[in-house]
């Protein structure tokens, strides 16, 4: 036999027991065709390809889950940033094309529609103000869709104007779902540097570079990682550490990549790219915060956690790229809050504050992830913490992200529910000292001299 | 089509469960390449290299006779495509 039977028993243990899964299937998919000036035309359109698409997605994934024994755990539908062609009408509420794929993606089982989304790191166009003026009502009237905006990037610098404006919007947003404790704030990441092909939500879309359709697979695996560090003796130095990391990061790309592989090639669509991110899930165990404390810190956000992270977001990275030759998307481990129970423990515990989230950004993927803070926050308040979290991505020529929940009516401590695979979030504590004068000044933050490479 | 493919048995040790997976594979076509098979504690474990032959019995259509007959015998079968091992474990 090719494979021995200890490596067989390897991989059902690690599904079985240790979480790995596919964490999502995302099918990337062109809207630009559907560009029409007459909204309802334009909304019906999008429905109609939505719907083709979304009606093969989820039995092709469900036949490769049952071949394969591998969970897929999400079939999503990346679109074409919707700003983008709602340019070509002159309705001032874009709703309608946020409704327009959100039922047909319901009736299938699609769990999540990405790309209610505008890019505006330079400059504001008129379709991405409508479209930036609709989230709140978008989001908290669709079940599916999830919107990010692009505010930032190395090439560009951060516009203020846009990430006061998100800010505005974020409150909105809250108050517009506040009887499900602003719910609607989990749908929509702000963002600096954005990718065009990034699998997961809610920041997934289909950007400009696109070919009409493509398959991203987004891995999973921190519960298996987990269990690998766990398993190592005490004393076992830090270079092992990374190794066996690395080793077994390797195992789980491979499996990423040949389900995107199948995937592709029974919907008839190329592949397009394996995202390496660690994506931690509310289950007991599948924590990137628990591998932390494996490698050796007390809990994390304690002294040594960006040092632990920075060796863990390293060598996942240098075991998938032997896994695969077709890495995108953000392709860093991921640091929610409220969707990894060892992040809500740690700051239960007074361990994790929104400043170590911060400087644990600096040196992974998407950092202030499915934050809840108080409601009350100001909205300068929340537009200077975002505004930090492009300042990083920006210098070090990464992508960060923000989603942030200010929770209408709640405070420091308390606990909310959102469920699924969004978990449970405390209300974090913010530093009250922001720099509202700064934000309010607008303007743009004028490209650093590290994006001047050609 | 000539599909390799991997099963893997768990379950308590008990007469019969050889026989019976091993019926429901000639039944189906499907030739047995290579069987390991050991007992650890009382669990019986047992992983085969098996090739199904899709065009007499459909993979879906053998993981659920195969299904069908662990639930008969009271131990969990699993049927899975051998490349995912293949790429898993090998460089």
């Amino acid at each position: 036999m090719h494979i021995s039977p200890e490596e067989i028993v390897e991989t059902l243990l690690m599904i079985t027991q240790q979480n790995l899964d596919i964490r999502t299937v995302t099918l990337g998919l062109s809207l630009d065709a559907c560009a029409d000036n007459d909204l309802d035309a334009m909304a019906r359109k999008v429905r109609e390809t939505v719907s083709r698409t979304a009606e093969r997605l989820v039995p092709v994934c469900e036949a490769i889950e049952s071949a394969y024994g591998i969970p897929i755990v999400n079939k999503r539908i990346a679109v074409t940033p919707i700003a983008q062609i709602a340019a070509a009408c002159d309705a001032e509420d874009l709703t309608p094309l946020a409704v327009a794929p959100d039922e047909p993606a319901r009736d299938v089982g699609v769990d999540f529609i990405g790309g209610f989304s505008a890019l505006v790191h330079k400059g504001i166009g008129d379709g991405d103000r409508r479209l930036i003026a609709s989230i709140p009502h978008a989001l908290s009237t669709t079940e599916r869709v999830c919107s990010s905006v692009n505010v930032a990037s190395t090439r560009a610098g951060i516009n203020m104007d846009a990430v006061l404006r998100m800010a505005e919007v974020i409150r909105e947003a809250a108050a517009a779902s506040a009887d499900t404790d602003g719910f609607a704030c989990g749908k929509l990441v702000v963002f600096c540097n954005m990718v065009e092909d990034n699998p997961f939500m809610a920041g997934a879309m289909h950007g400009a570079g696109e070919a009409d359709a493509v398959v991203n697979v987004g891995i999973s695996g921190p519960g298996v990682v987990r269990a690998v560090v766990s398993s190592l003796a005490e004393d076992t130095d830090l270079t092992a550490v990374a190794e066996a990391i690395k080793a077994t990061a390797f195992k789980i790309t491979r499996a990423g990549e040949l389900i995107a592989q199948e995937a592709a090639r029974r919907l008839g669509v190329s592949m397009g790219i394996v995202d390496l991110s660690l994506a931690p899930t509310p289950a007991e165990g599948d924590s990137v915060a628990e591998i932390i404390e494996a490698i050796g810190v007390k809990r994390c956000g304690g002294p040594g956690t960006t040092t632990a992270l920075a060796l863990l977001n390293d060598a996942v990275k240098k075991g998938g790229a032997m896994g695969t030759s077709s890495i995108g998307g953000l392709s860093g481990a991921f640091i929610p809050v409220s969707e990894d129970m060892g992040m809500v423990r740690a700051v239960q515990d007074g361990a994790l504050t929104l400043e170590k989230l911060e400087a644990m950004t600096s040196v992974c993927s998407v950092g202030l992830d499915m934050i809840a803070v108080p409601g009350d926050t100001a909205t300068e308040t929340i537009a200077a913490i975002m505004s930090d979290a492009c300042a990083i991505g920006m210098i070090n020529n990464k992508t960060t992200a923000t989603r942030l929940i200010p929770v209408p009516g709640k405070d420091v401590g308390d606990m909310v529910e959102y469920g699924g695979l969004f978990g449970s979030a405390p209300v974090m504590s913010v530093n009250g000292w922001a720099g509202t004068k700064l934000v309010r000044r607008g303007g743009r933050v004028p490209a650093p001299l590290g994006s001047l490479r050609n | 089509m000539h599909t390799p493919a991997i099963l893997s048995v768990l379950g308590g040790d008990r007469v019969g469960i050889v026989a019976g997976i091993s019926r429901v594979l000639a039944d189906s076509n499907a030739n047995i390449e290579d069987i390991r098979q050991t007992i650890i504690g009382g669990v019986f474990s047992m992983t085969m290299l098996v090739t199904v032959e899709e065009d007499s019995v459909p993979f879906e259509e053998l993981q659920q006779r195969l299904n069908d007959i662990g639930q008969e015998i009271g131990v969990q079968v699993t049927l899975q495509r051998e490349d995912v091992f293949r790429y898993m474990h090998r460089i």
